[in-house]
């Protein structure tokens, strides 16, 4: 099993918070995994480790190791905004932008020096359909994307990571603003991207991890308590805290 | 039904304390309301004669103010007025949100909370002050750079943005802030440089905040007087180069209206006039961009 991205002996503190503690945890490539753990245990803190969107937080400091295929992405040269190319991020609220639904999806490409309008088009009819979303706003490109409902800003907001062709999806509860039909859209949607991308989930909905997930990883209070396949993880836990959490005894 | 003899029960129980007191509030919002109609009555019924007797087209298009000799052409000063303003606000704009950007988004905390009451002192010196600043800095400093007189419409360009500065920090600055964090957060997972975050998302997120501030600061230059009184040079010329001595429509005014009579005086009413249509052009303009801000975000 090949490992993209990994963390060895990780630790994040919030000034004096000791968020992270020591957590060795490999992703393995073209996989889902899926981070659970009760409400303040650092799974959304974990995840943004992964892409450095820790930077913007004032007083984090992060010791240990996190690689991209073998490269250390806290090194100081590292390129950041390479990175997040790679490593992209879907947020727990859907965050699309004031502007037009193409404008959102052409966003990144334009930034990353795609100028050429008929690239651009394609660029964005293929993201969208990646996103499941094409067919539902073919028509309406140019309305106003906080237009759409919250499902299709979500999955729009997927789109926009699609098109600047990352490796790696970070997805912080991506559902839990949403109707229960928007969530089965973009759990099937997950299952469609996984194998081309590799995709971390952050969810607090059990079933989910075990519908869709690979792996799974449970968090406590900043610890990582245990890893592993997904099924084996829920049916044998190897720990008290995990087998009590996922029955539903705490969190 | 139910609720309309509520509401009426509700209405009988008032206190007469309650009473005097709404009465009162009602009072208040009258007198503002009737100072607004008294300004606007008296201003278009001592104005608009003047309009008549020297013919729309000679008051508004005439290019020479000759009031000892009957002309009365304000052309020269609705140019001048609205060619400083343009410049100022343009250049006062372009520092005002860049500064506005830097306190939002780039300064450490403490520069910001250092730099938010220096911009609100700004905003409170009288513009008498400001006058005298320019007429004891600005006008020397262009007169010496330039070799012409001082008193310029440069200088009163230069005088008016500042003027704008502080205006134009605070909302842009309201504006910025008021840009959920999650756009930006969006902008920076997706790659995006902190410049091209601001520039691409943040900017035109706070567009419509920034308009505003933007026409907020034309309605404060265009009505400035007594500051510009003290640098413009005060001829009513058409200005053909930066450095020329002008005049504008609240100068006009305000110089001349002492000693005026007759139509002279007539003719300064309805100068007042043309200025009130444009300060009325821009108000409607701020109420129609805020409409549409709530609108959005609605
Ligand atoms: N920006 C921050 N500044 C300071 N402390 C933070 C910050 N973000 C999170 N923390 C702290 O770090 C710990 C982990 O938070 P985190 O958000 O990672 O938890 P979580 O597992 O995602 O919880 P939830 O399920 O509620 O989203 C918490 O104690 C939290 O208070
Ligand atoms: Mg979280």
């Amino acid at each position: 099993m090949e490992t993209i991205l990994s963390a060895e002996k990780l630790n994040l503190y919030y000034s004096d918070n000791h968020a992270l503690k020591d957590i060795t945890l490999p992703v393995p490539k073209g996989q889902v995994t899926a981070l659970i753990g009760p409400s303040g245990c650092g799974k959304s803190t974990f995840l943004k480790t992964l892409n450095r969107m820790n930077d913007l937080v004032d007083g984090v400091r992060v010791a240990g190791l996190v690689t991209l295929d073998g490269e250390d992405i806290y090194a100081p040269d590292y390129d950041v905004v390479g990175l997040r190319k790679r490593v992209g991020m879907v947020f727990q609220k859907p965050n699309p932008f004031p502007m037009s639904i193409f404008d959102n999806v052409a966003y990144g490409p334009r930034i990353h020096g795609q100028r050429d309008k008929k690239a651009l088009r394609e660029i964005v009819e293929s993201s969208l359909k990646g996103a499941a979303l094409w067919d539902e706003v073919k028509d309406r490109l140019n309305k106003s994307a906080l237009s759409l409902s919250g499902g299709q800003q979500q999955r729009l907001c997927i789109a926009r990571v699609l098109a600047v062709g990352p490796e790696v999806l970070l997805m912080d509860e991506p559902t839990s603003a949403l109707d229960p039909i928007s969530t089965q859209r973009i759990e099937d949607l997950i299952e469609e991207l996984k194998g081309r991308y590799t995709i971390v989930i952050v969810t607090h909905n059990m079933q989910q991890a075990g519908r869709i997930s690979d792996r799974t990883a449970f968090f406590y209070r900043g610890d990582l308590i245990e890893w592993g396949e997904t099924d084996t993880l829920f049916q044998t836990p190897a720990d008290k805290r995990t087998e009590d959490y996922i029955t539903g005894r705490f969190g | 039904m139910e609720e309309k003899l509520e509401r009426k029960a509700t209405r009988r129980r008032r206190t007469p304390a309650e009473f005097i007191m709404e009465n009162l509030f009602l009072l208040c919002a009258l007198a503002s309301i009737a100072a607004v109609a008294v300004i606007t009555v008296y201003l278009f019924v001592s104005g608009t004669p003047a309009i008549f007797k020297i013919g729309a087209k000679e008051f508004l298009l005439g290019t020479v103010w000759k009031p000892t000799e009957g002309q009365f052409g304000i052309l020269p000063m609705i140019i001048c007025s609205v060619v400083s303003t343009v410049l100022a606000v343009g250049a006062g704009g372009v520092i005002g949100v860049m500064t506005a950007v830097f306190m939002a988004e780039l300064a450490p905390p403490w520069l910001t909370r250092l730099l938010r009451p220096c911009v609100r002192l700004l905003a409170g010196i009288p513009s008498v002050v400001y006058g005298y600043f320019g007429l004891t800095l600005i006008v020397p400093l262009i007169a010496k750079l330039s070799g012409f007189a001082g008193n310029s419409l440069l200088a009163v360009i230069v005088l008016l943005a500042m003027m704008i500065l502080p205006t134009i920090i605070s909302i842009s600055e309201d504006a910025l802030r008021a840009v959920p964090r999650a756009y930006k957060e969006g902008s920076l997972a997706l790659g995006a440089s902190h410049s091209q975050t601001i520039f691409k998302v943040l900017l035109p997120a706070a567009r419509s905040g920034i308009l505003s501030a933007l026409v907020l600061g034309v309605g404060r230059a265009i009505g400035e007087t007594m500051a510009v009184i003290l640098v413009a040079g005060n001829t009513p010329q058409i200005p053909t180069s930066l450095f020329d001595s002008v005049r504008t429509l609240t100068i006009n005014i305000a110089f001349e209206m002492s000693y005026a009579e007759g139509l002279h005086r007539e003719a300064l009413f309805a100068t007042g006039v043309v200025l009130f249509l444009f300060i009325m052009a821009l108000n409607i303009l701020l109420n129609v961009l805020t409409r549409r801000r709530e609108k959005k975000n609605a």
